[in-house]
């Protein structure tokens, strides 16, 4: 497989990754796996700071030449930030998907639900199960 | 495109597919309570040759008046060459085709409706129209609660000077969706918003909204109003008459930073008054908020060999790619409307349509001198106007609009109804098509009625229902 899919990080069965930082915040965006599938994107719109989500929450959207495409909150928290610099350069998240391209910081409201979350090799055997 | 039905074989093989018994079992979900199954007064079949004496009969019925009444639908004059191209089997159809791309003429059509739109309004970006002006407003509101993502507030300024009917249809379509309107009252002297009284610390706030020309035909302060509204973090949403727009100041342009939204009745551009429908709403807005913006977008491109093309943009977020996520559950478009429309605009450009304003402007002049000039007629707002003025009788109105409408002529839009406090007060107008003579006919049998001190009952049936 091709797709770049990192051992680093945890992801949802909705294509989202995850990365879980030093001060226990999680930084959000989408697997190169869905940038692929979605194409170029033409908009981000990421959720604005202070915004209580629930897990598996709609709270963003990208927007593709195909699709706009919710982004879901892997767990339930608090949007510590979005990033806004996808409003002027949305194709980041294509080109660079797992470092500039993150959508948004979430502060989980229980540290422990980041362990429901997918290590890389299970997302590996989701993605190819959908193939 | 020809209509082809599916046969009876195929629809069987559809069903068979997807494992459903009947085309009814798809439906299964509809609980009975909400069905119908025929409309009450509605006759299960009627031919052609009876539907058409029924419609020739109301059509008939309706008389062709000397209309001096507008309260948001306008007499204009439309060249006979507007409908005449609207109506041919190229552009016939309400919709834009599914396959959008391959209709280029439709879409390059739609995409002049959005140039010209746009440029009329000093905005960005026009979608390709929604139902009609009421709904446009109401889309208009809902898109700046959208945008309204840092203070959340689904708090909304609503002047009184509105249109009712628009406010009716606002209130409707937001009530359920937790978003509040609170109406600002106006000036009694101007018939407009006075800036001065607008809350000085009106909080959290998604919008104000601005008509120009106002219900009552009044140029509101249009800047004050625009820039009140984003010194409180607000957006300002124009409500316009595109007519007046040229020869008035475009939204874009309002106070410091011009108008966020921009929405209307699209009816006086080339659309007859046809009893109150088909119209069609407009709605432009600035580039920063086109995301939010209902409906579509027709772009102008070059294909794979450089040829120029147009295709559909911005539909990422409509019902049949989106769902229930979609933008607006209202994302259809009036295409039959605004093909009369464009071409309207191409035939008269900007400088006719920039005449059909200033004559109506003149002719309502005229008609506001001469009314005023009688005894027992009094204008009520100092305040300039665009095309419609109000006035108040010094009579029961209920009687004199009798007495004129079995002249066959109406006379204007009783405004007590909806404004207790304008009793005996008449919406007057006059477009482009009142001549001097019609003038003079609407005064001839005013100051005639006006002049018998007991209005005598007329034995005579009137031609219009008259509200007591």
């Amino acid at each position: 497989m091709s797709e770049n899919i990192p051992d680093d990080l945890r992801y949802t069965k909705s294509h989202e990754w995850v990365k879980i930082e030093d001060d226990g915040t999680l930084r959000v965006g989408i697997t190169d796996h869905a940038q692929g599938l979605l194409g170029d994107m033409v908009y981000v719109e990421a959720p604005e700071e202070g915004r209580e989500v629930n897990a598996e929450e709609a709270c963003a959207v990208v927007e593709s030449v195909k699709a706009a495409s919710d982004i879901y909150s892997p767990v339930a928290g608090e949007v510590v930030e979005g990033n806004e610099t996808l409003g002027d350069a949305p194709e980041v998240v294509n080109t660079d998907p797992y470092g500039e391209g993150w959508i948004m910081r979430i502060r989980p409201a229980d540290p422990d639900d980041v362990q429901q979350l997918m290590y890389a090799d299970d997302y590996i055997a989701h993605v190819e199960s959908a193939n | 495109m020809p209509f082809i039905p599916h046969t009876e074989e195929e629809v069987k093989q559809m069903l068979d597919t997807i494992g459903a018994g009947s085309i009814d079992e798809l439906f299964d979900e509809i609980p009975s309570s909400l069905r119908h199954d025929k409309l009450a007064g509605v006759p299960v079949q009627t031919t052609e040759m009876e539907v058409s004496r029924i419609i020739s009969e109301r059509a008939a019925r309706d008389g062709q008046p000397l209309c001096f009444l507008g309260a948001g639908a306008y007499e204009h004059h439309i060249p006979a060459a507007v409908w005449e191209l609207t109506t041919r089997g190229e552009f016939y159809t309400a919709y834009t085709p599914y396959q959008a791309e391959a209709s280029q003429g439709t879409l390059q059509l739609l995409y002049e409706y959005q140039t010209m739109m746009a440029n009329l309004n000093g905005l960005d970006v026009s979608n390709a129209s929604l139902y009609d002006g009421a709904s446009a407003l109401a889309e208009a509101i809902l898109m700046a609660v959208r945008l309204n993502r840092k203070s959340k507030s689904r708090r909304v300024y609503m002047p009184r000077t509105v249109h009712p009917n628009y406010r009716k249809t606002v209130e409707t379509i937001v009530h359920n969706q937790g978003i509040t309107l609170e109406l600002l009252d106006y000036d009694r002297t101007t018939g407009c918003i006075s800036p001065d009284t607008l809350p000085a610390a009106p909080g959290d706030f998604a919008a104000l909204v601005i008509p120009q020309p106002n219900f009552f035909g009044a140029l509101e302060d249009v800047d004050a109003l625009t820039d009140w509204a984003h010194v409180h973090k607000g957006l300002a949403i124009a409500v316009v008459n595109p007519v007046s727009l040229a020869i008035l100041k475009p939204p874009g342009e309002w106070g410091g930073e011009g108008a966020d939204i921009a929405c209307g009745e699209g009816q006086p551009l080339g659309i007859p008054l046809s009893s109150g429908g088909p119209y069609y709403g407009l709605l432009c807005c600035k580039q920063a908020y086109v995301r939010q913006m209902p409906g579509r977008i027709i772009g102008r491109t070059v294909d794979l060999e450089g040829k120029p093309g147009f295709t559909l943009t911005l539909q990422a977020r409509e019902q049949h790619i989106r769902r229930s996520r979609a933008t607006s559950n209202i994302c259809t478009n009036q295409g039959l409307m605004i093909t009369a429309s464009t071409i309207h605009m191409s035939l008269l450009g900007a400088e006719g349509l920039e005449r059909v304003a200033l004559n109506c402007h003149a002719n309502t002049r005229k008609l506001i001198e001469r009314l005023s000039s009688l005894d027992g007629v009094e204008v009520v707002f100092e305040n300039p106007f665009f095309h419609e003025v109000v006035i108040r009788l010094a009579a029961p109105l209920g009687e004199v609009m009798r007495a004129l409408h079995v002249q066959n002529l109406l006379p204007g839009y009783e405004l007590a109804d909806d404004y207790p406090e304008l009793e005996n007060c008449l919406l007057v107008c006059a477009t482009e098509t009142r001549t001097d003579e019609d003038i003079e006919t609407y005064v001839g049998h005013l100051q005639r009625i006006l002049g018998k001190h007991e209005p005598v009952k007329c034995p005579i049936k009137p031609k219009w229902q008259v509200k007591n």
